[in-house]
């Protein structure tokens, strides 16, 4: 299917205006761009791991969901999700629904990376039909900023704050989307917000479309922890991607695919010098810290080239 | 016909949920609930049953598994012991508040500190006010009856609760008795089907689980649960006298054992109580007017009941299996002695705490105790209100009486050391 960023748009909205969160957001883009994928038809029940996405789209008693949508804690979106799955496989066999749903999850990073892992690695294990999904903005946004293991290497960041004796974060980010890769999944991609919108939308289609347990992490930038201005958030997500600091990529039955190879790799200060929480690597006497982010950018652009061979 | 078998307590327990054929068990393994989802997923591998049996990565899932599929539409169930439900502790709370009835088998065990895999309360009085219903067993006989009725109660419109019902670990789950079973399809005519009037699969009606709940609702969730916990009460015993009429078995929030006329009475959970009546017993056939409480319902707490029950005895022994480290009691002291202050003319009360740990317990213990509220009722002197039997004290007089009982003990575990 051709994709027409006209018609996409034109579809109803699945995630209501009127969701509480912060101008320049990429949690409600995130929500917005993967729900639109789902045909029109089709029923979802949305999972959401607490967070800035859960506390500020499900305030009691409003909820800007048009489908069905359970929160429960923290940590266990997956196994959530995986449990609302398997109540609509014994239902319908039982016969007691009839209509096709799909199952959604929505978590933060900390909810993913971190305290929620064992959750997703379990469920994706177990092989739930569902997607689960990423919103990947590089810390505990909606705790104030406190760095998670998705925080990239020299971020300031509320619990690793630059001081006299500190940079900032000493830990490079986690890759999660290989982690999951290694439980053998049907499909795993990154993304993020970028141009029209085509890479996030073909791949949450896959996700959503393909059976078995999927999994999305989109890089979805957050301006309250990052310190950018709101309205440069296209922007910085395509310094993400053309920095290579974010690459768009797929693994689609063990195969992987790079999906966008930038003409000219961007200079990582690019991407950095947009955002507050990296002013400090521009000081005098800091030009280590960028040559030692851009060294490890480039080597993890290598290695991935490597896989996607 | 009732069907005469001999079941362990786990068996028993899933044999009930066998004959109930719920939608979706959530479970993960824990010593000495283990065999229940062992023995239930036999059922499912052999298609006795229809149930999705999802075997999660801990209790957490194993929870959060039920919690959703039930806010799904579906009837979910697990089982559990001990660190299993502290993992599952947070959830415990997500379940009762979104009001999803399901339904556990608690196997008691004691929480880890230093580790043991033996018989006591302290999991799920730690967990007592998590807003679950709690019924307790003292037989296998009693588990069985138990879940059976578990359903009902939790799933009544009135009360929408999750229910925990428990029985102790090893000293019922793993030991075999003679038991009566019910009719499949008389089980499955009893508890009936799960039909909520909405959840998330309904087509007609999307809707949303687990808000954020800010201050301006908070409280009134609560206090719409607190209410649901008072509904809990005549539906308990409603569904006590549905199942009397079907199997002539009565139950109700306690069990009176010699209390017509009794002077003095302990007030006792689970299968010690066995113990307790056969102290009973022997000092009825001596003339000592002795009796005995066993506490069915926990949660919701059968307060004025109690109180009534006891408002003619002169002294009371609240036997704890649980510490609560308040320095002043364990929790059923705090509750059944907060039941008597209403009282006129109320009992002398003392609190025994014991079992801890899988410590025994035994009719010579409650013949000491017995003992005790006697000379407390003649008296009117009650002493130290807060105490503690059957552990080793350091005495240099009762040291060889208490090591022959430790050498036992050390026996017994050999064959207890069978995985945690």
């Amino acid at each position: 299917m051709v994709y027409n960023f006209k018609e996409e748009m034109e579809k109803p909205e699945r995630l209501a205006g009127g969701h509480r969160l912060c101008a320049g957001c990429g949690a409600s883009i995130a929500v917005r761009g993967v729900l639109r994928a789902l045909e029109p038809e089709d029923r979802a029940v949305v999972t959401n791991a607490t967070s800035c996405l859960e506390v500020s789209t499900y305030l009691y008693p409003y909820t800007a969901y048009e489908d069905s949508y359970i929160h429960s804690a923290f940590e266990n979106a997956a196994a959530t999700c995986g449990g609302v799955e398997t109540a609509y496989r014994v239902l319908k066999k039982k016969g007691k629904i009839k209509e096709n749903f799909k199952f959604i999850t929505f978590g933060g990073d900390g909810g993913t990376y971190d305290i929620g892992l064992q959750s997703l690695s379990g469920a994706m294990e177990r092989g739930h039909d569902m997607v689960y999904v990423c919103y990947d903005n590089e810390a505990y946004m909606n705790t104030g900023i406190q760095r998670s293991s998705a925080t990239p290497r020299f971020a300031d960041a509320t619990t690793t704050p630059v001081g006299s004796r500190s940079y900032g974060k000493i830990q490079n980010k986690k890759n999660l989307t290989e982690i999951i890769a290694a439980h053998n999944v049907p499909y795993a991609a990154q993304t993020t917000f970028m141009g029209n919108f085509k890479d996030l939308h073909e791949k949450s289609r896959k996700a959503i479309y393909t059976e078995g347990p999927c999994f999305l992490n989109i890089l979805s930038p957050c301006p309250r922890g990052w310190r950018y201005e709101m309205e440069n958030l296209a922007e910085i997500c395509q310094l993400a991607v053309d920095t290579c600091v974010w690459p768009l990529y797929e693994i689609e039955e063990g195969v992987w695919k790079l999906n966008y190879e930038p003409k000219k790799k961007v200079p990582l200060e690019e991407f950095l010098k947009k955002q507050g929480r990296f002013k400090h690597m521009f000081a005098k006497g800091n030009e280590w810290m960028i040559e030692d982010a851009q060294k490890y950018v480039d080597d993890q652009w290598e290695r991935l080239l490597k896989k996607c061979k | 016909m009732a069907i005469r078998d001999r079941l362990s307590g786990n068996e028993a327990v899933a044999t009930a949920m066998r004959q109930i054929n719920p939608d979706v068990m959530g479970a993960f393994p824990i010593t000495p609930s283990t065999e229940i989802p062992q023995y239930f997923s036999s059922y499912v591998a052999n298609g006795l049953v229809d149930t999705e049996f999802v075997a999660v990565e801990s209790e957490h899932s194993a929870m959060s598994t039920c919690i959703a599929a039930e806010a799904a539409g579906a009837r979910a169930i697990t089982a559990t012991s001990s660190c299993g439900m502290a993992l599952m502790w947070e959830l415990l709370y997500v379940a009762s508040s979104s009001r999803l009835p399901v339904t556990m088998a608690l196997v008691n065990r004691a929480l880890t500190g230093p580790i043991n895999i033996n018989n006591d309360h302290s999991d799920s009085m730690g967990a007592r006010d998590a807003g679950w219903i709690q019924i307790y067993s003292e037989t296998n006989q009693e588990a069985y009856d138990n879940f059976i009725q578990a359903m009902p109660i939790g799933e009544n419109k009135e009360v929408r609760l999750p229910v925990m019902v428990c029985q102790d670990g090893f000293i019922t789950s793993h030991a075999i008795e003679n038991m009566e079973l019910i009719e499949d399809e008389k089980v499955r005519a009893f508890v009936g089907e799960y039909e909520p009037e909405n959840y998330l699969l309904k087509k007609e009606n999307p809707m949303a689980v687990g808000p954020y709940g800010i201050s301006a609702y908070y409280m009134e969730f609560k206090k719409q649960q607190a209410e649901a916990m008072k509904n809990a009460k005549k539906v308990i015993l409603d569904v006590a006298a549905e199942f009397e009429e079907l199997t002539g078995r009565k139950y109700g929030f306690f069990e009176e054992f010699m209390m017509e006329d009794a002077e003095t009475a302990v007030v006792i959970i689970g299968s010690s109580a066995g113990t307790g009546k056969a102290a009973v017993d022997m000092l009825r056939q001596q003339g000592k007017k002795a009796g005995l409480i066993k506490i069915r319902v926990f949660r919701p707490f059968p307060m004025e009941e109690l109180a009534e029950a006891l408002s003619h005895v002169k002294a009371v022994a609240v036997m704890d299996k649980a510490e609560s480290f308040s320095a002043a009691g364990g929790p059923l002291f705090a509750e059944a002695r907060s039941a008597l202050y209403d009282l006129e003319d109320r009992p002398k009360t003392i609190n025994y705490v014991y079992g801890l740990g899988g410590r025994d317990i035994t009719v010579e213990d409650f013949e000491h105790i017995f003992e005790e509220i006697f000379r407390i009722a003649e008296s009117g002197n009650t002493g130290e209100v807060y105490r503690h039997i059957g552990q080793r004290e350091a005495d240099e007089t009762r040291k060889d009486v208490e090591y022959k009982r430790y050498q036992l003990e050390n026996n017994n575990w050999r064959w207890q050391s069978n995985g945690l």
